[in-house]
């Protein structure tokens, strides 16, 4: 199966039932497969007439109980930022899958880059957090699409899922588990009129006073009050804000972000990579140890919050780290901050951007750390 | 004793942030006249408010479910509430700017897709939020903040852009034409299809200065004098309609409306599988 439709399958099997959508390259087929699972399950495929008219369908539909999706590429994904800032100032679930292309601007329609790491922590105005998770298999895209949905559910927040072109056109094996056995997170939802009084800014995560239950729940993205009420003048209502909905997902950054180690027990050289960077490095780590050099793979998950801990800890005995990444160094520095002092940290992109790394590139590279 | 309509204002809102002699009040009590005697149920309302003075006739003053969003965005925000559930009356107040410049786009894609919801839309002619700068709404030749020698462009005339859009009710009022106005959104809120309700509303404050009167009254009575009804406006010349406002009922017709289509999608795709 095809990675973005795994992603689709993902989301319907996570409880998503409406999807916005406006067509671009290479989210596609993450549209065409909702557009056919999603009637039967009752839920609403639309197209929208831009990507920002498809995001703020989205967090509309979220606040009538709704899970709610949409996939984009990076010329959509730049036009959704300031809805993306919507949902987090509003505390509103949803996801938003961006299959990375190569940019800037329109860029390779269909070619793997990713250029909107920092973008998807950074790219709507003002402070705030956010979560981005990034697939590195089709598997993955089916897994961290109900991931996302999870995470969103439980932090009343927007989560990315930062695929890239090629995780979402490869093809592989996808085990889609029995619906009994997945875990599925629903937000909390107010269930009196005193819980849905008291609806924002909850460092615990409020329960969320769902439009058409009479609560007249007043939602804005102006600076407002634990109430939603408008406070517009008051510095130290958005001071409340900003400390709340970032520490929210900050304090958790443990239970968020997750990375993978391979055969790091012994390494003396790390491969730092994620999304399909990482499918390359783990290749080479494999090719590698069968000529008895130490070398493992770390593998981020969770993108943002950079999971900058459990990094430090799975670097802690390298003496050499080799960041895999599709673009010029957009993870690289909050990696090299998790690196040991004694250690080295070296960035290495593909010979040409938006082409795949070439293992033997890789493995040179490796061989060289290793004498 | 308690105003009739006091039961539609949210406890602790007031008071309110428009300007004194804003046309704002005017519609805001003509619309919970309208809701009043329609009879719907505070808690199936949901206001769905741009950013703007318009933004703020629903937002935070109406005690109903309301989702104040960005710039433009209200009909998209207000597309994805009545998928999400078509059993709520979902009303977006939206100013001239932000349904016709930065939101354009959403708007005529609402009237072409019949979506059921109902956008009230408040055009001053003037950005008045951000300090009177012209506005896509703004007749040539008006001096305003930022037109400082004229307006050059024509003017949006957002009904007819409505109509040609596929909008199946469509009407026009002025601050002056309360009954109608409140008639007209009486109308809106009985159908299932998607209703364009444009009230050219007066703010003499920014507005008002651009044309030299700045005494609320006598903007509305500028209002009454200006304004003549498609009906008349059909036996006029086209110079004589010329800077006048035409008001009136321009479209009445049903079409089928979206979230009823989805839903026979719904019940057609289950079949199916079945």
């Amino acid at each position: 199966m095809q990675g973005n439709e795994a992603c689709a399958l993902g989301a319907v099997a996570a409880g998503c039932r409406f999807f916005a959508f406006y067509p671009i390259t290479p989210a596609g087929e993450i549209a065409e497969k909702m557009s056919q699972l999603l009637p039967r399950a009752r839920g609403v495929y639309i197209q929208m007439e831009d990507e920002i008219a498809a995001i703020g369908s989205v967090i509309g539909a979220s606040w009538t109980g709704l899970k709610a999706m949409t996939a984009t590429s990076g010329p959509g994904f730049s036009l959704m930022q300031e809805n993306i800032g919507y949902a987090v100032m509003t505390e509103t679930p949803c996801v938003i899958v961006d299959v990375q292309r190569a940019g800037p601007s329109t860029g390779i329609v269909s070619a793997p880059m990713q250029g909107d790491v920092v973008q998807a922590r950074h790219g709507s105005h003002g402070e705030y957090d956010i979560i981005a998770l990034a697939p590195s298999s089709a598997q993955e895209m089916f897994d961290l699409t109900i991931r996302a949905f999870n995470l969103a559910e439980q932090y009343r927040t927007p989560v990315i899922v930062l695929a890239d072109e090629t995780v979402g056109h490869m093809r592989e094996e996808v085990i889609i588990p029995e619906e009994d056995s997945l875990t599925i997170t629903n937000r909390k939802a107010s269930s009196n009129a005193e819980e849905a009084a008291l609806g924002f800014l909850s460092p615990s995560v409020a329960p969320m006073p769902i439009f058409g239950k009479g609560f007249a729940a007043h939602v804005t993205g102006s600076s407002h009050d634990e109430h939603g009420m408008r406070q517009a003048s008051a510095p130290e209502a958005i001071d409340k804000i900003v400390r709340t909905i970032n520490q929210k997902i900050a304090s958790h950054t443990g239970q968020i972000s997750s990375i993978e180690k391979v055969m790091m027990e012994d390494a003396d050289i790390a491969l730092v990579a994620y999304g399909s960077c990482a499918r390359t490095a783990e290749y080479v780590v494999r090719k590698a140890r069968k000529k008895g050099i130490r070398v493992g793979l770390v593998r981020p998950i969770g993108l943002w919050p950079f999971p900058a801990r459990d990094m430090e800890e799975a670097l802690k005995l390298v003496k050499r780290v080799i960041v895999l990444e599709n673009n010029l160094g957009q993870l690289f520095p909050e990696i090299e901050r998790a690196v040991p002092d004694d250690a080295e940290a070296i960035f290495l992109a593909p010979e040409i951007l938006a082409t795949l790394h070439r293992p033997d590139y890789v493995m040179k590279h490796v061989t060289q750390e290793a004498r | 004793m308690a105003h009739p309509l006091a039961k539609y204002i949210r406890k602790g809102a007031q008071p309110h942030t428009h300007c004194s002699g804003c046309g704002n009040g005017i519609i805001a009590q003509s619309f919970l006249r309208a809701v009043d005697e329609v009879g719907i149920g505070k808690q199936k309302i949901v206001c769905v408010a741009g950013i703007g003075c318009s933004g703020w006739i629903p937002s935070p003053f109406f005690d109903v479910d309301t989702l104040h969003v960005t710039h433009g965005r209200p009909i998209a925000f207000a597309t994805g509430v009545k998928l999400g559930n078509p059993e709520l009356e979902v009303v977006v107040f939206t100013g001239d700017g932000d349904a016709s410049a930065i939101g354009g786009n959403h708007l005529i894609h609402a009237a072409r897709r019949n979506i059921g919801i109902k956008v009230i839309c408040v055009n001053n002619m003037i950005y008045g939020m951000t300090g009177g700068e012209v506005a896509p709404t703004t007749p040539r030749g008006t001096k305003t903040t930022t037109t400082p020698f004229g307006n050059l462009e024509r003017p949006f005339d957002l009904s007819k852009l409505v109509i040609a859009a596929g909008g199946t009710y469509v009407a026009r009022w002025t601050t002056y034409h309360v009954a109608r106005l409140v008639a007209s959104m009486k109308k809106a809120l009985t159908r299932d299809s998607f209703a364009f309700l444009e009230v050219l509303s007066h703010c003499p404050v920014h507005y008002g200065r651009s044309i030299g009167i700045t005494d609320p009254v006598q903007m509305i009575r500028w209002f009454q004098k200006q304004s003549v009804t498609i009906e008349k406006a059909r036996e006029m010349s086209e110079q004589d309609i010329s800077g006048k406002f035409v008001v009136g009922e321009f479209v009445d017709v049903e079409a089928p409306e979206l979230t009823r289509l989805y839903a026979e999608l719904f019940e057609a795709a289950n079949r199916d599988t079945n």
